[in-house]
């Protein structure tokens, strides 16, 4: 009976999962760090009116270190196309967290990385699998998510970055 | 039960919106997630799994469902739990369902409340940190109250009370401590209008953490309150930075330290250089008797009030992470660094796209004990247990680990990693492998892709692991094929050649697949997986061999 219960409750938030999946939410309000050690409100995230990326990786993540890889070598060209915003988040503990800094300026990446240690924008996005990418229109609500990284999504990312630079609307995707 | 029929009904509450509720839940906002992880297990008689071994457990199932409310300043969750029995390797106690963690929190820009369970982190973790880790079964969750404050921009206090999570266990009368704990954080470039574009970066703080816990030891007269200070900074100057914590604990006997009186220290030192292509890291790292939970008699993992970050590399790869460190919180000291470098795009070496070179260091080794006194050994219970110099690295290495990572892109359509590690891996000391002798490997590891269209990939990898030691030599080989954005397949076998026992030469082979769109992922796999430990930060768990049918599925919104 016990079992059953909980088949059902775990299939019924599926249902909604897949229902509400990228409804035009806002990012919740958490305070994580920059490289540098200071404070960032996650709601402060914000581009001009134009397209974000926020994308959760860890230094132990493989799939999520070659996501950021193929967008940093596109990045480039997909701002002077959409001017759309990179947001690293590393979800590193603290074993790690000084690790980044010196990874990311080894890597040349060319995009802004920010530390959520003790993961509470993870939690508070309900991101559960790395890696996790959201896209923001320019008003900030978020209008598509994905998780799980596979060679070539990044040309299938920057179709809806388009999209949603031109004020298209993408909730069918 | 009652309780999920409540949040059920509040669920259908919010779902079926009348008029009334309609302009409050334009404005709130339902974040969740779910995962389910199945397993089917059957006997494999060369692995020696009977059926009489499995005993009709043939099936196992965690899973998990979190719901998070917001509402302008006010968000609530709840997380439902279930696991019927625990998937084998997770621990025994989990076997059960129910909400184990549920909260309310309100902010405003100064001030945050929050009651239930809540994570929380003070500075480096060293003497408070809450967490969860689902591949562990891991949850150290506190049950209480939070408070964050913020007098000024640049001035971060915080208060903690509450007790933690034991699987299903309720708290009550002194099965386990009560946590409290105060923590703050100043950032003299938000504090200080002069300092706000200064080149140097500076941000100090300092924590305290008591637990208190009745002493009904017959033998002992323990220490009812134990409490533990830190303090920490961070000093930014143009591309070096440099971080420290320094944590003391009063005497605290405990089942893991096997009840001796000596006060605990943890000593964390990270200095790094950072500039376009080249970063390059150092750490200096001295644990001493510094298990911190709030249940003296706990030896496995939970209860733990405090997280002690390892400086080994965290490896992926199948055969890299055989031997996986674990942080050895009675004693231990070590360094590690690391330097990672990208040789420039158009260079000769670096070819059209550039090439990532990254080497790492690192080597943790067991710390100096000396008698406390003339006439008490080391380590008796109830003493001092030891004296240790600060500085001091014993002659014993707990682990040296020693790895070059090459990856290059040759063209659009190809590019590679290849790894090279030597390891020495104390066994008996980290897993507590009795008698065992000292590992020491070379590991080699050629990882390749390549892209036949924009969406469709194959990788392959080819591995080794070479040993004079434990089960010998292995070699590995893995093939993926993608289809982008949402399937894949994967074939993997990993094989003990070289393992003395010609009938323990086995093949482990997995076979698996996937599909997943957005934020919903599905994945089933069939085969075997070795014996071996699952590592999350320092944390680990034991993984039994098995056989069988794995499937996964999960979600968020």
């Amino acid at each position: 009976m016990k079992k059953i219960a909980a088949l059902l409750f775990v299939m019924l938030l599926g249902f909604g999962a897949m229902a509400q999946s990228g409804s035009g939410k806002k990012l919740p309000s958490v305070n994580i760090k920059t490289l540098n050690g200071e404070v960032v409100n996650t709601q402060t995230i914000s581009n001009d009116g134009k397209p974000v990326m926020i994308c959760f990786w860890a230094l132990w993540c493989k799939p999520c270190k070659k996501e950021l890889d193929a967008y940093n070598e596109l990045y480039e060209e997909w701002q002077e196309e959409t001017g759309v915003k990179i947001v690293a988040i590393s979800i590193d503990d603290a074993r790690s967290t000084a690790k980044v800094k010196p990874f990311v300026s080894g890597k040349d990446w060319e995009f802004e990385v920010l530390l959520d240690p003790n993961q509470e924008f993870k939690r508070a996005l309900s991101v559960n699998m790395i890696p996790h990418t959201f896209l923001l229109d320019g008003n900030g609500n978020i209008v598509y998510q994905h998780t799980s990284y596979y060679e070539g999504l990044e040309d299938e990312m920057f179709e809806l970055v388009k999209k949603v630079a031109n004020g298209e609307d993408i909730s069918n995707h | 039960m009652k309780k999920l029929f409540i949040v059920l009904l509040f669920l259908s509450a919010i779902s079926t919106s009348n008029a009334q509720f309609s302009e409050l839940i334009k404005k709130s906002e339902v974040h969740g997630s779910f995962e389910t992880d199945g397993m089917y297990y059957h006997a494999d008689n060369d692995m020696g799994i009977t059926d009489s071994l499995i005993a009709g457990r043939n099936l196992a199932f965690n899973g998990y469902a979190e719901i998070i409310y917001t509402l302008g300043g006010f968000s609530a969750g709840v997380r439902y739990e279930a696991y019927l029995p625990p998937i084998a390797g997770f621990d025994n106690r989990l076997d059960g369902q129910g909400m184990p963690y549920m909260w309310a929190s309100y902010a405003t820009e100064k001030f945050s409340f929050t009651v239930g369970n809540f994570y929380e982190q003070f500075g480096n973790g060293l003497v408070l940190r809450t967490y969860q880790e689902w591949t562990l079964g891991y949850d150290n969750s506190l049950n209480g109250v939070r408070v964050k404050y913020q007098p000024v921009k640049g001035i971060i206090l915080k208060g903690v009370y509450g007790t933690q999570r034991f699987f299903w266990e309720k708290y009550s009368n002194n099965n386990r401590g009560i946590v409290k704990g105060f923590d703050t954080e100043i950032s003299f470039n938000d504090l200080f209008k002069s300092m706000e574009s200064s080149k140097l970066r500076l941000s100090i703080g300092g924590s305290f953490v008591s637990k208190y816990q009745v002493d009904n030891d017959p033998l002992f007269k323990l220490p009812r309150d134990v409490g533990t200070g830190a303090a920490r900074f961070n000093v930014g100057i143009g591309k070096f930075n440099f971080s420290s914590e320094y944590a003391h604990k009063i005497n605290d006997p405990s089942a893991i330290n096997g009840y001796i009186y000596k006060p605990g220290d943890a000593f964390i030192f990270n200095a790094s250089f950072s500039t376009k292509g080249l970063g390059i890291l150092a750490v200096f790292k001295r644990i001493d008797n510094f298990s911190y939970k709030s249940d003296r008699g706990e030896t496995a993992n939970a209860l733990d009030i405090n997280f002690l970050p390892p400086i080994s590399e965290a490896h992926t790869y199948m055969l890299a992470s055989m031997y996986p460190y674990a942080t050895q919180p009675n004693g231990e000291i070590g360094f590690q660094v690391q330097v990672n470098y990208k040789i420039p795009r158009k260079s000769k070496l670096g070819g059209k796209y550039g090439m990532d070179i990254s080497f790492n260091f690192s080597q943790i080794n067991d710390i100096v004990r000396n008698p406390a006194g003339d006439t008490t050994a080391i380590n008796v219970p109830g003493t001092l247990g030891y004296t240790s110099n600060f500085f001091e690295f014993s002659d014993h290495t707990f682990m040296r680990d020693i790895q070059i990572h090459l990856h290059k892109k040759f063209s659009r359509k190809f590019h590679a990693t290849a790894e090279y590690l030597n390891q020495t891996f104390d066994i008996a000391s980290i897993q507590g492998h009795v008698g065992e002798p000292v590992i020491h490997n070379h590991i080699g590891i050629l990882d390749m892709t390549y892209k036949f269209t924009s969406r469709k990939s194959l990788r392959w990898e080819i591995q080794g692991l070479f040993t004079e030691q434990d089960k010998r030599n292995w070699v590995a080989g893995l093939l993926e094929y993608t289809i982008s954005p949402h399937w894949f397949i994967t074939a993997s076998d990993q094989w003990n050649y070289g393992n003395e026992e010609s009938d323990m030469r086995l093949h482990y082979y997995t076979i698996a697949g996937g599909y997943s769109i957005k934020t919903t992922r599905f994945s089933v796999s069939y085969g075997r997986q070795r014996e071996g430990v699952v590592c999350v930060g320092g944390v680990c768990r034991q993984v039994p061999a098995s056989s069988g049918f794995y499937v996964t599925i999960s979600s968020s919104f």
